[in-house]
């Protein structure tokens, strides 16, 4: 019989660390920002006794490009943050995605604009989307709903940052971060040794050794507009395998709802326990959960049936994964918002009110 | 048999460089790139150049190279140097670059005692965007954004970087150099050779502050912009060791 | 049970953080699904403390929650704040020692555990906590005693603590 002996209790943000430790993340750079604090602090503990490194920065700028150095040196690297911090390491994230250097990023998101709260919010998603840094770029970003999931997503990033030659968002808000659940923790892959980096990736700066014909550089700057444009032309191509390759989504009766909602990360669970109270009040929701909020499942809008009458993006912002619903809706249907931002969470109810609301309007 | 008075370095790439007639970026590269040759470790040297004119040292400078963000060399070597603990890894920066936006990377990176060197290129001007006012730019020196000279009650004095990094018991040899005669460049290379040899012996970070030349921003000429730097740069900016403790000469 | 609701409320120092995370725990090891969620930041800083638990036979879907099964109220603001919380017919329990006042509601099961006296009285003058914890998983049955012992010997108590476990376990159970 099981006793719950395979299974953790962890706490997110030390289940994060846990996860991106045993994906072969061996260099982690880190700056203190209030809801993540607990990720330096068990970095600083556990990586030195297993073999990896553990830096603090002087500040988030610091942190992401100690980043780009490691990664640029072939090391594979961890880096986390909140809100504000991630808008500082914007220019960095900016620089790795032109100079191809993976990394794995985590934003555990409070609420903004500015020093906002350090209550948990979703108003990063355009930050993490669109970009805050400058120029022609993607990253990748996954949104989990649950601990574990995140746990996997973390160590399943390791390998597909080496592998796209880019960074890898991890987009969480604070709930995740400092809520406790039951996990499974995967396999500790081992770390790369230092002598074996050049053989695993070829184009890290490590020093060439005694054949120069092998110097590498890693670089950003392409002052022929020509040869800027072809770069950035290459970077696309592989921003469109991406788009095919690594979109994620989880949908629940869509093809038969009179309304479908759509939320990612914590804002998803609660909106399952409000499907669940307005089945009791005669109303069938679907509900459309983006993991990969780039790129995001505009597809998975197609599938929704004849019987809905709206969609519904329920955020904690004022609306901004609206705009890619939207996107993915047309002009098929209306979409509407239901949202609470600052760090003020809707419950199950609330959301529940607010979508028979919107059902009885537009029904 | 003849003896050649004149050999290329291994340590730079036969190309040339696109360096403004009489800027000492040249000589400063050579220096660093042919000490490391001479200790047998280029190949295992690892460099970091950000914006500004070093930016394109990698072009130059035969060794495994990255460009980095304006002011954050420090923080990319800091990085680089958790990867590969057994290479030689330097940054290569202007004052634009170190002493104004990157403030906080370069104090940092001396205070952690990092284990890297620093060259630090200081011709009192920002030489790529076009010749501003840098945090060293002297007082009553024109810029194109100090058209009347560089006022202290505008600007503050002119910050002496060396002097600065050597408060941080992390920077275990901090000298300041000159590349305006074949004297101060013998002398230069010396300090080139001393960080590499203090960084390679693991005892801290080392860190060389190069008074250069930018004619071209400057407004003189080659010979001249030699002459200026040994009349109004020196007598601000003096030469010679910073620090370097006792435990570091032994 | 489908899925229950619990939430401790308290100041610091009352042990809320341990008694949600004793449940959790003991949740797992019964292989349940479990979520556990804290109050964060200044709000802790300025002596308050609460948390949710969640224990469920299917997966926790939101881990906030709008109405408990049980609130358990270790001082009086926690009782002002969250006797609403309460759900019909669900339960409420008052650390009767520190509290004066009674609840207001009828609509549902109040007990009065007075903590300190209890421990006072079995010789666990620090065992208050483990009082009413053993006051609230008898009141809702959402994991067994010999879970929440497990949890003690194999998370709670371990090392130099491995000894106050008998008298933690006489204080979990002296409620009635």
């Amino acid at each position: 019989m099981a006793n719950g002996n395979d299974k953790v209790l962890l706490k997110g943000n030390e289940a994060f660390a846990e996860a991106a430790i045993r994906g072969g993340l061996r260099f982690y750079f880190g700056y203190p920002i209030t809801p993540q604090s607990e990720i330096p602090e068990f970095m600083s503990r556990e990586l030195p006794k297993r073999g990896g490194v553990f830096l603090q920065a002087e500040s988030e700028l610091g942190a992401i490009n100690m980043a780009y150095g490691a990664g640029a040196a072939g090391g594979a690297v961890f880096i986390s943050s909140s809100s504000p911090g991630i808008a500082l390491m914007q220019e960095g994230m900016s620089f790795l995605c032109s100079a191809e250097v993976p990394l794995v990023a985590l934003n555990v998101s409070r609420g903004g604009p500015g020093i906002g709260g350090i209550q948990p919010g979703q108003a990063d998603y355009f930050q993490v989307t669109r970009g805050g840094g400058n120029g022609d770029y993607k990253i990748p970003v996954f949104a989990p709903a649950s601990i574990q999931e995140a746990i996997d997503l973390i160590y399943e990033s390791a390998e597909l940052a080496a592998y796209w030659r880019n960074p890898i968002m991890i987009f969480v808000d604070g709930i995740i971060g400092q809520m406790m659940e039951p996990v499974t923790l995967p396999e500790q892959r081992p770390f790369t040794e230092t002598s074996k980096i050049r053989d695993a990736k070829p184009w890290a700066i490590t020093g060439y050794g005694d054949d120069d014909t092998k110097k590498n550089v890693v670089k950003s700057l392409r002052m022929q507009p020509d040869d800027l444009e072809r770069h950035v032309e290459y970077l696309f191509e592989k921003y469109r395998r991406a788009e095919k390759e690594l979109c994620r989504v989880e949908t629940q009766d869509i093809e038969d709802a009179d309304i479908v909602l759509v939320a990612f990360g914590t804002v998803a669970r609660i909106a399952r326990e409000a499907i669940e109270i307005l089945a009791t009040r005669g109303i069938k929701a679907g509900l459309v959960r983006p993991i990969s909020l780039w790129p995001f499942p505009y597809d998975v809008f197609d599938k929704i049936g004849s019987r809905t009458k709206a969609v519904i993006s329920a955020e904690l912002s004022m609306g901004q994964m609206i705009e890619d619903v939207r996107i993915g809706v047309g002009k098929r249907l209306p979409v509407r918002l239901i949202n609470r931002t600052g760090g003020m969470i809707p419950t199950s109810l609330d959301l529940a009110d607010s979508a028979e609301k919107i059902y009885k309007e537009v029904n | 048999m003849s003896t050649p008075v004149f050999t290329y370095t291994k340590g730079m790439i036969r190309t040339e460089t696109n360096f403004c007639p009489g800027c000492t970026h040249g000589i400063a590269h050579r220096l660093i790139t042919e000490t490391l040759v001479e200790m047998g470790e280029i190949g295992n040297a690892i460099g970091v150049a950000p914006i500004g004119c070093s930016v394109q040292a990698h072009k130059f400078m035969n060794v495994d190279m990255c460009e980095a963000a304006h002011g954050r060399a420090p923080a990319v070597a800091s990085g680089i140097r958790r990867v590969h603990p057994d290479k030689i890894v330097y940054t290569y920066q202007g004052d634009g670059d170190l002493a104004s936006i990157g403030t906080a990377e370069i104090v940092h990176a001396a205070a952690r005692g990092e284990k890297f060197s620093t060259f630090f290129i200081n011709n009192c001007i920002y030489g790529m965007t076009g010749g501003q006012m840098a945090p060293t730019t002297l007082i009553g020196q024109r810029s194109t954004t100090s058209q009347d000279g560089r006022t202290k009650a505008q600007a503050g004095n002119p910050i002496r970087v060396s002097e600065l990094i050597s408060t941080l018991d992390g920077a275990v040899y901090v000298e300041r150099v000159a590349l305006d005669t074949p004297a101060h460049i013998r002398a230069a290379k010396k300090a080139v050779r001393r960080a590499f040899e203090i960084q390679k012996a693991g005892l801290g970070f080392t860190f060389v502050e190069f008074l250069s030349t930018c004619p071209t921003n400057w407004g003189v000429t080659p010979p001249d912009a030699m002459k200026w730097l040994a009349e109004n740069m020196i007598p601000y900016y003096p030469l010679g060791v910073k620090r370097e403790p006792e435990e570091v000469q032994a | 049970m489908a899925t229950s609701k619990l939430f401790f409320a308290g100041s610091g120092g009352q042990g809320i953080i341990l008694m949600g995370q004793m449940v959790t725990y003991a949740a797992m090891f019964e292989d349940k699904a479990t979520t556990y969620y804290p109050s964060y930041g200044p709000e802790m800083r300025g002596g308050t403390a609460n948390c949710t638990v969640i224990v469920s036979d299917k997966d926790v879907s939101s881990p906030l929650i709008y109405e408990a099964d049980c609130v358990i109220a270790m001082n009086l603001p926690s009782l002002i704040k969250f006797e609403s919380l309460v759900k019909p017919g669900g339960t409420l329990l008052i650390n009767s020692s520190i509290v004066d006042q009674k609840a207001t509601r009828t609509d549902i099961t109040v007990l009065y555990v007075p903590t300190a006296e209890i421990a006072k009285e079995i010789g666990n003058p620090r065992g208050a906590n483990m009082v009413m914890l053993g006051a609230a998983i008898r009141a809702t049955n959402v994991v067994a005693q010999e879970t929440i012992e497990r949890v003690m010997r194999e998370k709670a108590f371990t090392g130099k603590k491995a000894a106050t476990i008998p008298l933690n376990i006489t204080a979990f159970e002296a409620f009635k």
